[in-house]
């Protein structure tokens, strides 16, 4: 394995993982846009994946792909490649490679915690192990998914004048939280941004029941008192907000754990709901694969270098370019 | 102590009045006696512990969490009680998670060498969030935006909904006789008890408030009917003298007090004044800072606002004065119900007679009646008092009882002037709550230089938020929007291209900021769409409307 301007490069495979320029050949664990790129030539991928690529990137997105369904093994080069589930977004995948007889996990980003919209995490024992580290200091442990939604209804309840907007990557965390507040009961309409429609339908067409899911532009102002409402980050506090009626904004993200953050963005509701490991699932998992060699590639990575070097494992951080850490 | 803590959090990141009120109301409703009553103190300034230091929660933590971790995370958060907050290493099961109640009443009764074991205990016991709001408790800064006046509000609200008759005025009528954990209070706003005593002469009693008016509505009015007085630029106080204490008070003999016109003692700031009341009257008036009978400008007051120590230094280079206006009480006589022109005789025959023997005797003075026969020759008046200390007049109905509250008709206030100045807007950034998606507030600079020959710069002089209709945001946003050449975070700067008429009561010098000037009140006056920013005015123009 290399690290290339390019991104991660497997040697004796001939392949890159999740590359961030176009390449000849890559393996995209997952469909966020700072993993999955346009343009390659072949890509391999979970057929999740490859849904989101070509929803995002049209049918064109690469001159040929291969889906290969988790646990699958396949032969590329000298390396077998298999993917196992990574428990992040829908489709989201760990990259295991197996190379004479030694095997390093690529993990692309994961977390531990149940999500209704795609498959568990699976630990792999590995003698390499190539971690995020996007929430890696220890201030950063998630609270529970339920108690945060619990905050969300409670407001609703208790200001029923006031649209809730709720901020949401569109890929992942919209979905989520969708299946989240259903799972706790909640089944009145939920309207969306145009911006999420797309990928919300997706979902719905790989087997991820959302409810009734309504575009924002059927409602009236007055439609929208006590209504939740998703939209990109980018448009809770900016004009397109100005539609609901005296809108709290709230924000789905595991930043909105620290106050200045919060602040930051000016929103009155921070719900604590993240698709990245937190740093106790970071810590265990890392006990969970036993490699003797971890490497670190975006976020905090001193920190959990520094832990786990502590714990006798050889850590080293990876500089990869062009991660988008604040944008998960 | 979960729902205390669910209630600071909720409370920080609610920008709205009326948002927080709710949140306090909907809290007490939810939580039982005494925690509720507990909250409500901690969200009054009611509660201080002080053997819980920052210093003491680090030392806790070092115990606990690794060195080099703690830096990282620290330097990432910024706040040292929420990176403990966060970081603290849960025990799954450890304890049962404490109530508000056992952490006041147990720290308050914990010698100083045990409160470090306790804090651990709880902090054990508690979720990320419910460590926050102990931390915060304990070390005393809750900041989450809500004054004493706010959560007496949400009282009134809270008694309103239980069908109880009761207005704030109401509630601060009561407050002052009345201790953590409020029990009577609540039981009284939910009808289970009769209205707490209010037996207590050191009490606050609400202030009568005045309506402002405008120079064109005064053609309304009789001149004969209105007594005038300046209005002075200090704090508006109250000041409970009970030096005698043979009145029975329930507080006890010689207590005195100084409180601002929302009812909270301010005394403790002012030893010098408190400790000279030595006479038996409860009096309205001004806290001023005054030099040999000249009043100083307001930024010297507000030098001595606040300060828990009061240094020796202090007292001596911003003496602090009173200059009186009304009388509420003369010994335990409620003069409130006679008219103010009666009020008035009383108050000047009781000065006469008790400051010659008063160690207030040099620090206490009558606010003078400003005699005028027209409105005419009272105009005139006002436009020539440009001296600092005066912020314009009162006028009051000779015949006005003493009612608290803002009545309609009786007292009004007639602002001097505002100075203006034309600005350039330089900066915009987002408010907050309704307004968190418009460019709301602006920072505006005048001309350093001679801005005709291209030598010239802008330097900033002040910000405004407010002062413009909503379709003018609309169209100021617009604006930013339109004419934004850089970016920093929620900051936007804009081309040098919009001029505002900005008003202000007065500028002061000021090492803050870089044109060491700043204004009093600024706000948006008037939005020039039609003058070139190159005609905007200069610094220099600001500096010579300094008063000294």
């Amino acid at each position: 394995m290399k690290v290339t301007p390019r991104g991660l490069f497997c040697e004796p495979g001939g392949f890159y993982v999740d590359p961030t320029r176009a390449v000849d050949r890559a393996v995209v664990t997952h469909g966020h846009a700072d993993h999955a790129r346009p343009g390659h030539g072949r890509v391999l991928a979970t057929p999740g994946t490859l849904a989101i690529m070509a929803a995002r990137y049209g049918p064109e997105m690469a001159a040929a792909t291969q889906p290969l369904a988790y646990g699958e093994p396949l032969r590329v080069g000298d390396v077998t490649v298999h993917l196992a589930p990574a428990g992040h977004i829908l489709g989201s995948a760990q990259a295991v490679l197996e190379y004479r007889g030694s095997r390093i996990v690529v993990s692309g980003d994961y977390k531990r915690r149940l999500d209704a919209t795609c498959a568990a995490f699976e630990p792999v024992p590995c003698d390499v192990f190539v971690t995020e580290a996007t929430f890696g200091l220890p201030v950063f442990r998630h609270p529970p998914d339920g108690e945060e939604i619990g905050k969300l209804l409670d407001s609703l309840r208790l200001f029923p004048e006031r649209g809730h907007v709720v901020g949401v990557y569109a890929l992942g965390k919209c979905q989520r939280v969708i299946t989240l507040l259903r799972a706790a009961g909640y089944d009145a309409p939920i309207y969306v941004h145009g911006a999420l429609t797309a990928l919300c339908d997706l979902y719905e067409a790989e087997g991820v029941a959302l409810g009734d899911l309504r575009p924002v532009t059927v409602a009236t102002k007055a439609e929208m008192a006590g209504q939740i409402v998703l939209a990109p980050p980018s448009a809770i506090a900016d004009r397109w907000a100005r539609r609901l009626p005296d809108p709290l904004t709230a924000m789905a993200s595991g930043w909105m754990r620290v106050r200045a953050r919060a602040r930051q963005r000016g929103v009155e509701l921070p719900l604590v709901i993240s698709d990245h490991a937190d740093w106790d699932e970071l810590t265990q998992t890392l006990d969970d694969v036993g490699a003797p060699e971890v490497w670190v590639t975006h976020g905090r990575e001193e920190a959990l270098i520094h832990h786990a070097a502590g714990r006798g494992y050889r850590a080293r951080a990876l500089a990869l370019v062009g991660r988008d850490e604040e944008g998960q | 102590m979960k729902a205390f803590a669910m209630l600071l959090d909720r409370l920080a990141f609610t920008p709205g009045r009326l948002g927080k009120l709710r949140l306090i109301e909907a809290h007490f409703a939810a939580t039982p006696d005494p925690d509720r009553g507990y909250a409500l103190a901690a969200l009054t300034g009611g509660l201080a512990f002080d053997a819980a230091k920052p210093a003491m929660i680090r030392a806790l933590v070092a115990t606990r969490v690794d060195a080099a971790l703690f830096e990282w995370s620290y330097d990432f958060v910024g706040d040292l009680a929420e990176t403990v907050a966060l970081i603290w290493p849960q025990r799954p099961g450890a304890n049962r998670e404490p109530e508000l109640t056992e952490v006041v009443e147990g720290l308050s009764a914990a010698k100083k060498t045990e409160v470090p074991a306790l804090v651990e205990r709880w902090l054990d016991a508690l979720d990320a969030n419910g460590r926050w709001a102990l931390l915060k408790l304990i070390t005393g800064g809750l900041r989450v935006g809500v004054s004493a006046r706010l959560a007496k509000t949400a009282l009134a609200q809270f008694g309103a909904g239980n069908g109880q008759t009761v207005d704030v005025g109401a509630v601060e009528e009561v407050w002052h006789g009345l201790t953590p954990p409020y029990e009577a209070l609540f039981a009284w706003l939910e009808g289970r008890a009769p209205r707490p005593s209010v037996d207590s002469l050191a009490m606050f009693r609400p202030l009568m408030l005045a309506n402002p008016i405008e120079a064109a509505e005064l053609a309304g009015l009789d001149p004969a009917d209105y007594a005038a007085e300046w209005k002075w630029d200090g704090i508006r106080v109250q000041i409970v003298a009970r030096a005698d204490g043979g009145l029975g008070g329930s507080l006890g003999q010689g207590e005195s007090r100084l409180f601002s016109r929302t009812g909270d003692d301010v005394g403790g700031a002012f030893p010098d004044l408190v400790g000279a009341l030595d006479f038996d009257a409860v009096l309205d008036g001004e806290l001023l800072v005054c030099r040999d009978g000249v009043v100083a400008p307001f930024n010297d007051l507000q030098q001595r606002l606040n300060r828990k120590v009061v240094t020796a230094k202090m007292l001596a280079d911003y003496p602090a004065f009173l200059r009186l206006y009304d009388i509420l009480f003369e010994g335990g006589e409620d003069l409130r119900p006679l008219p103010f022109m009666e009020r008035r005789r009383r108050l000047e025959a009781w000065h006469a007679a008790t400051a010659p023997r008063s160690r207030m005797k040099d620090r206490m003075d009558l606010s003078p009646l400003v005699p005028f026969a027209s409105w005419d020759e009272l105009t005139a008046l006002r436009d020539g008092a440009r001296m600092a200390g005066i912020e314009g007049l009162m006028l009051k109905r000779c015949d006005s009882p003493y009612v608290s509250g803002r009545p309609k008709g009786p007292w009004f206030k007639w602002k001097r002037g505002a100075l203006t100045l034309d600005v350039v807007v330089m900066y915009a950034q987002r408010g907050h709550g309704k307004r968190s998606s418009y460019y709301s507030d602006y920072t505006f600079g005048a001309w350093r230089g001679d801005p005709t020959d291209g030598a010239a710069e802008l330097v900033p002089v002040g910000k405004a938020y407010f002062g413009f209709t909503d379709a003018e945001l609309l169209r100021l946003d617009k604006w930013v929007r339109d004419n934004t050449i850089d970016r920093f975070g929620p900051v936007r700067q804009v081309r040098p291209g919009l001029v505002l008429e900005v008003a202000f009561d007065s500028v002061h010098p000021s090492t803050r900021h870089k044109s060491g000037l700043a204004m009093r009140f600024p706000r948006v006056h008037r939005i020039r769409w039609d003058k070139p920013p190159e005609e905007a005015d200069r610094v220099e123009t600001l500096a010579a409307m300094v008063v000294s």
